[in-house]
């Protein structure tokens, strides 16, 4: 359990205002010159030490990303911040958009420091019209106040920072595919390599990262990196916001050490799950792509990455939602395979093809209208979709339903039984 | 160099190549279907994908590039898979309507089917449906079986530089589209058929015209404009069914401009098939080859030589002007030309009429300023080499000449000098900065339009521009800049073998004027359709060629040609390279090979002209001009003080040329496809003054 001190995210639920003069008294843009004058190498060596991990799904360390970025040459170098929050169930980044602006830009500006990089933008999503008022307001104080621009924050370092809204794309969170967004192109994942740090936007140096993973930097550089350290666990470091969704009695956003059992989250913070643990069918730990954990995992597993990954699914956005007994599995997931096919890009051959004829298998299942080699078909076309994609759509299209054939085929053979 | 290993074979491969590109230097076989080397990479079929050792999924071997010491797998079960995975996805929604598609038969899709699918398909959900799309009277479409390798995309996007198709909507409702429903503009939308490896992108004028297996095919030259494109004719039923693009790295890479592709339907139609002869009413009746030979000999012998004229038009191989000139010098009569539009080009120097950089030469230009041309219509090829060579960023284009019509306007930013040849002069006095960089530039070229040359002050601009050339040192030892774009087949051919006016004969204008006083009786006009034959009521007009074009309706003797399809023929190209066309089919009814017709006219006469079968006839070429001997390299030409640089220039600014080129000659408005893709283009013209564009 986190304890009150170790929160970074003091206003998450807006309690007080989010406006410049509340964040200063909260300790947002506290010596910010100080942090950026410890040097570029010192900032992304703290970084590396603090073992923060992206908080956008993938959990790359931070760091290590950072220290990715070549030499100044002739090109700019960009820094990226993905607030294309669009992965169903995860809304941590709205939160912080809302309330905590000022902890993103003053982030924006150290990692924009740390990268060589005097101009940053912001990739909101189209859909967060209030959050995206309060960001560009945000930075109009920043400026004003002269922490943007200029010798910003008086670290002499310039830095400019602009949004730019998205369109309502889920495919334009995925990295590249923003850079194509931000061009001006169509939301299309580009090949990698050549990855954005060596060509990204408009073909120079960028960084690419999550609006929580930059929102917490400066929070780690003032208290330190072993502090960040020393929570959580071993290779999940530090605090990270979870959005419990779903059939709980209090659905939240909350922030938590990492490596909390996934039953205390939900009992402490969310009130536990509607009707009573016992009444629990399944959770989706970590936003919609990532594969279901039917109760008996859910019973004992702690949110990490590590231990995630080792029941076959994953931390993801750290998105939990929670399906009581009351929730046609079959259909929910089939729900969830419906909207990937509809965000397809529809640039890769199994993506394209592959998610609509998922989904239309899935609905068939659901329906009762199966078969038994459905089900068989099912399971093989998800792996012929996964990997084998440009960007990692095809993977998130494909490990739901993957999940739910692991731990809930009986059900699948049970509703064709039934039919037959 | 790197290591790479494929399948346990070691190969060195240059280093910054793709994994798929090294394949393909090893023999290994890796099928594709969106990827093209020419184009851009897009990585969106997932066909290519190979096992990497260290990877733990697949990878997409086009878009890979290769690293010392990869090891690369093709033949394991997991690659297997994975063709098969992307195979069934593929056909998932793709008609299994092979039996009625055009591309049946040399379809990609069929192909790599056979080779790598699985055989039958697991799909039992209704396949989707989608509408055809309206690009025009060249590109039929049936979308339903398209596979989104967006190959047609990046090459109007790329290559042609006229992004007019997309994908529109996302995942399984992405469709390739152009945006408003448009016609297709591009000069080289052909080429998106070529492109395209299944039946999704079809030609339409040769819909349900022939299948593959049936077809003949010969391989030639184009003489639709003055490049020389090599080609493949396509015949089947006695008739020119296509014609198709052959790989030529020196011209046309590989592809071909619509004109070059689609005018062959004309090749059918409006064809003179046996002799003419004009009776006494005014109607054009046939007779024997033996009277026509009769009438015309008598006609030629009883007028006096300074009465005669002769004129070749812009289709016409050398060897039948070579026998035409030898016909008339033998006759005496020196009032020949094969500059039917008057073009002021001068032929007594090489250098003075050919495109003496090369067309590969423009891959290496640096520099480079137009003056009077409309590269997309004259030259669409070589506009989209400029354009290649702009994207390097090496390139630096000026144009000075007609404001363009849009649709026909530069695909990249050129600097644009204006409308005035008077700026010929700022730029000779050094006063204008593009001076100084023809000058300084690596490689640096001219190159002169035929909408300067055929000006009544073509001289004048020809001679400034040689002096430019002279001034700016682009004339060097391993280089010559200076170029000339001819728009007809057979031009440099004409000029090469000396078919210009003799010791005090007449050029194209002087003869026509003569014409309409009657000073000349007689004109002999081989293939010349493109002159005002309002001048010629009053003639004699012999008409040579084939196509019942603009002469022969003022014709009194008609002698039915070969068109070049239907010989084995000579034509020179703008570079003057000398190429040789091969016969496809047979001509029509009795038309003839031109040469021999000529021969028997003047054996007639009574006059041979002393060569009676090929081999002597290419003789007698290599003697009017070292350049056909066989195996001549494009060298350093005879330079010159051609032109005439003190002759005062005109006021009247550039006009683009006032016949468009998809109506440039008689194949062309014969043909029932470039009228249509004219009445397509009903874009208004942005030209001034004159333009026929519109």
């Amino acid at each position: 359990m986190l304890k009150d001190q170790d929160r970074i995210f003091t206003n998450l639920y807006g309690d007080k205002s989010w406006h410049l003069d509340d964040a200063l008294a909260r300790g947002d843009w506290a010596g910010t010159k100080e942090l950026i004058g410890r040097g570029r190498e010192q900032v992304i060596q703290e970084m590396m030490d603090s073992g923060l991990r992206g908080r956008g799904g993938a959990g790359f360390p931070t760091g290590r990303k950072w220290s990715f970025m070549p030499k100044p040459g002739k090109f700019p170098h960009y820094l990226v911040v993905n607030a294309d929050e669009s992965e169903p169930g995860t809304c941590k980044d709205r939160d912080i958009l809302r309330f905590e602006p000022h902890k993103l830009i003053e982030g924006a500006l150290i990692a924009g420091f740390a990268i060589h990089a005097h101009t940053g933008y912001i990739y909101i999503r189209g859909e967060f019209y209030q959050e995206a008022l309060h960001l560009e307001e945000a930075i109009k104080e920043a400026y004003t106040k002269g922490l943007l621009g200029k010798n910003a924050a008086g670290s002499g370092w310039d830095f400019d920072l602009y949004v730019h809204r998205g369109a309502g794309a889920y495919i334009c969170g995925e990295e590249t595919a923003q850079l194509s967004s931000i061009e001006g192109g169509k939301g299309l994942p580009r090949l990698k390599p050549p990855f954005p740090a060596i060509s990204g936007l408009y073909g120079c140096p960028t960084i690419i990262n999550n609006v929580e993973s930059l929102a917490v930097v400066p929070t780690i550089l003032r208290r330190g990196a072993p502090w960040f350290a020393g929570l959580g666990v071993k290779d999940s470091a530090g605090t990270k916001v979870f959005c419990i969704s779903g059939h709980v009695n209090k659905p939240c956003n909350v922030e938590e050490e990492l490596g909390i059992p996934l039953k205390t989250l939900i009992e402490t913070h969310a009130g536990g799950v509607r009707g009573g643990w016992d009444n629990l069918l399944a959770i989706i730990p970590g936003g919609s792509s990532v594969p279901l954990l039917p109760k008996d995992i859910c019973d004992t597993i702690t949110m990490d990455f590590t231990s995630l990954s080792a029941v076959k699914s994953g931390l993801g956005t750290a998105a939990v939602i929670v399906m009581d007994k009351s929730t046609d599995i079959v259909y929910a997931i089939a729900r969830l395979s419906k909207f990937y096919m509809h965000e397809s890009c529809g640039q890769c051959t199994p993506c394209r093809e592959g998610t609509g004829w998922m989904w239309r298998l899935l609905m068939r299942l659901a329906k009762g209208e199966g078969t038994f080699a459905d089900i068989d078909k099912l399971e093989d076309i998800s792996y012929q979709i996964e990997g084998r994609t440009i960007c990692a759509l095809g993977d998130a299209a494909a490990w739901p339903v993957q999940g739910l054939l692991r731990h809930f085929r009986h059900e699948l053979v049970r509703r064709v039984k039934k039919a037959a | 160099m790197v290591k790479i290993t494929f399948d346990d074979q070691e190969i060195d491969v240059p280093a910054g190549m793709t994994v798929l590109q090294a394949a393909r230097l090893a023999d290994v076989e890796i099928p594709v279907f969106c990827y093209h080397e020419r184009l851009e990479i897009a990585g969106n079929c997932r066909m290519c994908l190979v096992e990497m050792q260290g990877a733990p999924k697949p990878i997409a071997s086009c878009a890979m590039p290769v690293n010392e010491g990869m090891v690369i797998r093709t033949k394991t079960p997991m690659v297997d898979k994975a063709r098969k995975g992307v195979l069934e996805f593929l056909l998932a929604n793709h008609p299994l309507d092979c039996p009625i598609c055009d591309q049946g038969g040399e379809c990609d899709l069929q192909d790599i089917t056979m080779g790598y699918g699985c055989g039958t398909s697991r799909f039992e959900e209704d396949k989707r449906a989608v509408p055809p799309k309206h690009l025009g009277p060249l590109v039929k479409t049936e979308m339903n079986r398209c596979i989104h390798c967006t190959r047609c995309v990046r090459f109007l996007e790329d290559v042609a530089g006229v992004p007019e198709l997309g994908v529109a909507g996302r995942g399984e409702n992405a469709e390739i589209q152009s945006y408003l429903d448009q016609a297709l503009t591009s000069e080289l939308s052909g080429n998106i058929v070529d492109l395209c490896p299944v039946g999704a992108l079809t030609s339409r004028p040769y819909a349900f015209k022939g299948r593959p297996w049936e077809l003949t095919k010969t391989e030639s030259i184009d003489v639709m404009d003055a490049l020389g494109s090599a080609i493949r004719v396509d015949c089947a039923y006695g008739a020119v069914q296509r014609i198709l693009p052959r790989l030529n790295e020196d011209i046309n890479e590989e592809w071909l401009s619509d004109k070059s592709r689609h005018a062959c339907d004309g090749l059918k139609v409006q064809r003179l098939d046996t002799p003419y002869v004009r009776d006494a009413q005014g109607r054009l009746q046939p007779v024997s080859w033996e009277d026509a030979f009769e009438i015309v000999a008598t006609r030629l012998k009883t007028t006096p030589a300074k009465k005669i004229a002769a004129l070749t038009g812009d289709l016409v191989e050398a060897e039948a002007q070579v026998a035409l000139l030898d016909l008339m010098r033998g006759i005496g009569v020196s009032h020949t030309d094969c500059r039917q539009d008057g073009a002021a080009l001068d032929p007594r120097y090489r250098a003075g009429y050919v495109f003496n950089s090369t067309l590969a030469g423009v891959d290496e230009a640096t520099e480079c300023l137009i003056i009077g041309a409309n590269m997309r219509e004259d030259a669409p090829l070589l506009a989209a080499r400029l354009r290649k060579r702009y994207g390097t960023g090496a390139l630096r284009v000026s144009y000075l000449g007609a404001s363009l019509p849009t649709h026909r306007d530069f695909t990249f930013p050129v600097e644009r000098l204006g409308e005035d040849p008077a700026f010929l002069e700022t730029l000779l006095s050094g006063k204008h900065p593009l001076f100084e960089r023809l000058k300084k530039a690596e490689r640096a070229m001219i190159i002169l339009g035929q909408d300067a040359l055929t000006r009544p002050d073509g001289a004048a601009i020809l001679g400034r521009a040689r002096r430019l050339a002279e001034q700016c040192d682009l004339v060097k030892e391993d280089w010559n800049g200076f170029n000339v774009l001819h728009n007809a087949a057979g031009r440099v051919g004409g000029l090469d073998v000396g078919f210009v006016p003799g010791k005090e004969g007449y050029g194209t204008k002087r003869i026509l004027e003569a014409a309409a006083h009657q000073e000349v009786d007689v004109v002999y006009l081989l293939g010349a359709d493109e002159i005002e034959t309002g001048a010629l009521q009053n003639t004699f007009v012999i008409y040579q060629g084939h196509h019942g074009d603009k002469s022969a309706h003022v014709a009194d003797v008609i002698l039915p040609g070969l068109a070049y399809t239907e010989k084995d023929a000579h034509f020179v190209n703008t570079e003057g390279r000398v190429q040789k066309t091969q016969l496809a089919l047979k001509g029509p009814g009795e038309a003839r090979e031109d040469w021999r017709t000529i021969a028997d006219i003047a054996k007639r006469m009574g006059t041979p002209l002393g060569y009676e079968n090929v081999k002597e006839l290419h003789e007698r070429l290599v003697r009017a001009n070292p350049a056909f001997v066989k195996g001549h390299d494009l060298g350093p030409q005879p330079w010159g003080a051609f032109g005439d640089e003190q002759a005062p220039l005109d006021k009247d600014v550039f006009v683009c040329n006032k016949t468009p080129s998809y109506l440039s000659n008689p194949v062309t408005r014969a043909s029932e496809t470039m009228v249509a893709v004219m009445a397509a283009l009903k874009t208004p013209c942005t030209g001034k003054g004159g333009c026929a564009h519109g």
